[in-house]
């Protein structure tokens, strides 16, 4: 589903990552492991076109990712990619509903109401929809996040240590909810995460090399 | 949900930051758009008076002061002029009408105008109630008049010496309402109208009674009216045109018979006759000059009120930015481009701005009705704050270019951002 090769990221003289080859199929679940510092984020936003490696291709499900203009990249992601940052990023100014209607606007697709309605019954904030962010507890912020993420059904869903400051069974909870909304949308699941409890869970994994930091 | 649901959920956010910057905003606006409908109702009121009344003739004085007193009624008039100037200018072929006016009393503040039945025709007026002058000591009133006064037809009332209110009263001065105009927007809605026989009937008993020389009437030019009625109309001849002594009126308001008077008439009346000839047009945009610094200067520190809040709306923009920089990073992320996170503080800045100029547009309005409902004096700019000047869209225009102003930086940094820095950040 993608392909990275030959990519690396600096920052100034600092390689921040290193990946020769990294080949996922469509469908599979992925962890991303490498310890703190290890420039997990930064691939995360590499496969979301967020970011562009000082040299290497990206390729999502065909599309060149580095290849595309500002603009198109943006659409581009728009609809391909889900991701869900570590620090959630909920907006503040904006009710549950909205937060998730935001996910298409921004994209410039349609509001499907019926999508974010189920959706917010499948992961269990319907009861909280008129809620602001600063209302919920951690766990219904994170399964917002989550919502957001897959409301525009992207190929490739992406969560960046989703199960930090949580304890095992929210972990545990946590996790199955990603799996579960990946599948339902068939996209391709990947997992940023330093959580030796979140390798068991996930079929495939990467590791991030440590890579000489000393410098930085 | 749109960008503009997403603007108006962030102003809603910080209701007191935006409130401030809209109140601030809408002061200075409220502010520049009265001071357009005051100078604007003032101007039409002042060209509205004026209108068909070509040249003011008066005794030797400042042309505005005769022009302030035989046109809008408010100025003390230099003083008098012998009825045979009248005939004088009624026989010159340039000249279509000669109305005279007859000035020095008043009733309850209300000036009582000594004239003819054209006067009442020159602006456009016609009776309520009862019927014009016939005899003297009747009066017509003016609608003002006899709103404030409460008099009717038949009423009987004493005019008092002097235009001021509290002047010696003239006892035996009873005018009897015989009419009572429709309100026109002009003048004469505050003017008693009578006879110049009333006038004179009036002075004459009060000159015999006590010849104290004080009259607002009998000031010196008047004293030298006789010499001077001499020379403007040697070939008149007032004794056999009149019984009686010399007879007198204030002013004369003329009409020319053709445009072409307007280049020599008043340069020969003014040369060759001890009279003063000016021009209504002239004087009323020279006083508008002087006004309209005064409106300038007023309106100079309105658009420094929105100077100030645009700055205010800036500041509060840059710091809504550093706040929301996380907000602008995920809607990238969620697939929107550098010119739509650009665009939502845009659209809010102009959200703010346009509503702060409405509010400001409605407040100027109301306090326009307010003050015409108050002040009697400006009751015509009651009438006013039910239209919309055309320049209030320059000043809606402006506004929202001041709230393009405000963003442009902020929404240049929300272009810049760093989304993947950002998100990664804290």
């Amino acid at each position: 589903m993608f392909e990275i090769t030959g990519v690396i990221h600096r920052y100034g003289p600092v390689t921040a990552v290193e990946i020769p080859e990294w080949h996922a199929a469509a469908g599979e679940a992925w962890l991303l492991a490498g310890p703190s510092g290890s420039g997990k984020s930064t691939v995360l936003h590499i496969l979301a076109g967020l970011t562009t490696p000082t040299i290497g291709t990206v390729r999502v499900g065909g599309t060149d990712v580095m290849a595309l203009a500002p603009g198109a990249r943006d659409r581009w992601r728009g609809r391909t990619v889900g991701l869900v940052p570590q620090r959630l990023h909920l907006v503040g100014a904006l009710n549950v509903r909205d937060n998730l209607r935001l996910a298409p606007t921004m994209a410039g697709l349609p509001v499907d109401e019926m999508r974010i309605t189920t959706l917010m019954e499948a992961v269990g904030v319907i009861d909280v929809s008129r809620r602001f962010p600063s209302q919920l507890s951690q766990g219904q912020a994170q399964r917002v996040a989550i919502a957001r993420a897959v409301v525009n059904r992207p190929a490739l869903l992406l969560a960046d240590e989703p199960t930090a400051n949580l304890d095992d069974a929210h972990a545990a909870q946590a996790l199955e909810l990603l799996r579960g909304q990946a599948i339902e949308a068939g996209a391709t699941l990947v997992v940023a995460s330093h959580d030796a409890r979140v390798r068991s869970l996930l079929p495939h994994s990467f590791t991030l090399p440590v890579l000489d930091v000393a410098a930085a | 949900m749109s960008i503009f649901h997403l603007a108006l959920a962030y102003a809603r956010r910080r209701s007191l930051a935006t409130l401030l910057v809209v109140v601030l905003l809408a002061i200075g606006v409220a502010t520049v758009a009265l001071t357009l409908l005051i100078s604007r109702e003032l101007e039409a009121h002042l060209t509205r008076d004026a209108e068909g009344i070509d040249l003011v003739v008066g005794a030797k004085g400042s042309p505005l002061q005769i022009v302030l007193a035989g046109v809008y009624h408010v100025d003390v008039p230099p003083g008098n002029i012998p009825l045979a100037a009248v005939q004088f200018l009624r026989k010159n072929p340039m000249i279509a009408q000669v109305i005279p006016l007859s000035l020095g009393d008043s009733f309850r503040g209300f000036r009582i105008v000594g004239t003819e039945p054209e006067f009442v025709a020159q602006y456009g007026g016609s009776l309520a109630h009862g019927e014009l002058w016939s005899l003297p000591l009747d009066a017509v009133l003016g609608s003002d008049v006899a709103r404030a006064s409460q008099l009717r037809v038949g009423d009987r009332f004493v005019g008092s010496h002097g235009f001021a209110e509290g002047g010696g009263a003239h006892a035996d001065a009873r005018y009897t309402v015989t009419g009572v105009l429709a309100p026109t927007g002009a003048v004469i809605d505050r003017l008693v109208l009578t006879s110049l026989a009333s006038v004179w009937a009036v002075h004459e008993r009060h000159h015999d009674d006590d010849d104290d020389g004080d009259h607002a009437r009998g000031t010196a030019a008047a004293k030298e009216s006789g010499s001077s009625g001499d020379k403007v109309a040697p070939a008149a001849t007032p004794s056999t045109a009149m019984p009686g002594p010399t007879r007198e009126v204030t002013l004369a308001l003329v009409k020319y018979r053709t445009p072409l008077a307007a280049a020599s008439l008043p340069r020969t009346i003014n040369k060759e006759t001890e009279l003063v000839a000016a021009s209504p047009a002239f004087e009323t945009a020279r006083l508008l000059t002087v006004f309209s610094a005064g409106v300038d200067m007023i309106r100079a520190f309105a658009w420094i009120l929105v100077a100030a809040s645009t700055l205010m709306l800036f500041v509060a923009l840059a710091q809504a930015l550093d706040e929301r920089r996380y907000d602008l990073a995920i809607m990238r992320a969620l697939g929107a481009s550098r010119v739509q996170v650009a665009t939502v503080l845009l659209t809010e800045s102009l959200v703010l701005a346009a509503i702060g100029a409405v509010l400001g547009l409605v407040i100027a309005h109301l306090a326009a009705a307010a003050i015409g409902w108050w002040l009697p004096q400006a009751a015509p700019l009651a009438a006013a704050a039910r239209h919309f000047v055309p320049e209030e869209w320059a000043i809606v225009a402006l506004a929202l270019a001041a709230g393009i102003i405000a963003a442009l930086w902020p929404a240049w940094r929300a272009y810049r951002l760093d989304v993947a820095a950002t998100l990664a950040e804290g």
